[in-house]
């Protein structure tokens, strides 16, 4: 690179230029900064529902189909299965563990979606990102604000993956919805092994309900 | 010690009901904590979630916001004390102002000029003093009725039960009457909660329990308690 010719040089210097400005505009959605990102999806799912008729007619069937084109590919649903499994995530044979991350995830999002169909006239406040440029690891903290109500403390921990910011784990005023499982898994695998955890879970997706 | 006494003979009859569970480190007590739960669900269920919900259909929202403003105008007051009582003057002097805006301009507390104005509550509560104090949190305890706490937090309740204001109000049926105004109150603003939890549950049991000391553990941190090393 050093010894090319002048012409050469600016003909690299061109090339470079423009792989950078690629560098720039390309990712420039795997760049975005964790905070913007909860922000953006946030903001996005909020006003499909709002200008859904479906929606908002009650149409449970409209809401996850939201939730699973715009939310659900900035989850890490394995991540999110191991940590609610805790030491047990490592004796699951990798199907059981695909098994299990399939399931957990259409839990979290009837759950998800059963929450968004009470969401009426709340707006949400977003606190400012305390994290260091190199933190592959951060925590991006919202407040959802009721008219005349006290407000609801959202979490979302982020973490940096090759493919950008992927949400582990959602914290609801102080409750983590991953590790509130932590004991109800325990449970159904010591009385019936991972299978029996992989039957329990999709019994309550198919409707069954809980004791 | 009164609390303790005051379960005594549930947990006798129940402990023997109950059959052989792993016992946890937070909750020894669940043989006989499942039974109460068992007991809850039933009269909640059949009782207590069909009145609060009746009260949510039939009252208008504007009217129902005016009674919880006013319970948590009282509320505030003991926050206030607690925040003290916890040396954080900041968050007392905030509820302490929030109780003489509310009280002054909003109607004896009815509107809740203080959250418009931007002044959070402090949601500071006995239990969580206790905690501020060192003082254990002991067994978890599911009590019907009153729903799920623990030894301190059970303890910090009938403490602020005792100081009233309601329990010192001379008329009887008045005194009932907004025990049970107060008691709907609660239970209706939980309807929400409730219907999350039957849909996210594998064990009601274990979600509610769970949910119960993450959820208390944030408030007495003031919502930045120290990261589990089991989630790393």
């Amino acid at each position: 690179m050093l010894r090319q010719t002048r012409p050469m040089r600016s003909v690299a210097a061109l090339g470079l230029y423009v792989a950078m400005m690629f560098a720039v505009a390309r990712p420039a959605w795997a760049q975005e900064a964790p905070d913007a990102l909860v922000k953006r999806v946030s903001q996005d799912v909020l006003t499909t529902i709002k200008a859904d008729p479906l929606i908002q007619a009650g149409n449970q069937a409209r809401i996850r189909e939201v939730i699973e084109a715009k939310l659900l590919p900035n989850f890490d649903f394995m991540r999110m299965t191991a940590l609610a499994m805790g030491k047990n995530w490592r004796t699951a044979s990798a199907e059981q563990q695909q098994r299990l991350a399939e399931e957990f995830k259409s839990l979290l999002v009837r759950t998800y979606s059963g929450a968004l169909n009470q969401y009426r006239n709340e707006t949400i406040e977003y606190k400012p990102l305390r994290a260091n440029p190199g933190d592959t690891d951060v925590t991006v903290r919202t407040a959802v604000v009721k008219p005349g109500g006290t407000p609801v403390q959202i979490d979302y921990s982020m973490e940096k993956k090759a493919e950008g910011w992927k949400c582990y784990d959602v914290v609801v005023g102080g409750v983590s919805l991953v590790t509130n499982y932590r004991d109800e898994f325990n449970e159904q695998i010591r009385n019936g092994g991972i299978d029996g955890l992989v039957k329990t879970l999709s019994e309550r997706n198919r409707g069954v309900a809980a004791k | 010690m009164t609390f303790a006494r005051l379960i005594a003979p549930a947990l006798a009859i129940i402990a023997v009901a109950g059959c052989a569970q792993v016992p946890s480190r937070v909750d020894p007590l669940e043989p006989m904590n499942r039974g109460l739960y068992q007991v809850h669900d039933v009269v909640d269920t059949n009782l207590i979630k069909p009145i609060a919900q009746a009260y949510v259909d039939v009252v208008p929202q504007l009217v129902r916001q005016g009674v919880s403003n006013v319970f948590n105008n009282i509320d505030d007051l003991f926050s206030a004390v607690n925040g003290l009582l916890q040396g954080k003057p900041d968050k007392a002097g905030d509820d302490l102002g929030r109780v003489m805006l509310n009280t002054l301009f909003g109607i004896g507390g009815l509107f809740d000029l203080a959250t418009d104005l931007g002044i959070e509550r402090g949601g500071e509560d006995f239990g969580q003093t206790f905690a501020v104090w060192g003082l254990p949190s002991g067994p978890y305890l599911f009590v019907p009725l009153v729903g799920p706490t623990t030894v301190r937090d059970g303890t910090g309740l009938l403490v602020r039960i005792g100081l009233g204001p309601v329990g010192y109000i001379p008329d009887v049926p008045l005194r009932n009457s907004l025990y049970g105004v107060g008691a709907v109150d609660l239970r209706a603003q939980a309807l929400g909660a409730g219907e999350l939890v039957d849909t996210a549950a594998l064990d009601r049991y274990l979600f509610i329990r769970n949910a119960y000391l993450q959820r208390r553990n944030y408030l007495i941190h003031d919502g930045k308690p120290p990261r589990d090393p089991e989630d790393e």
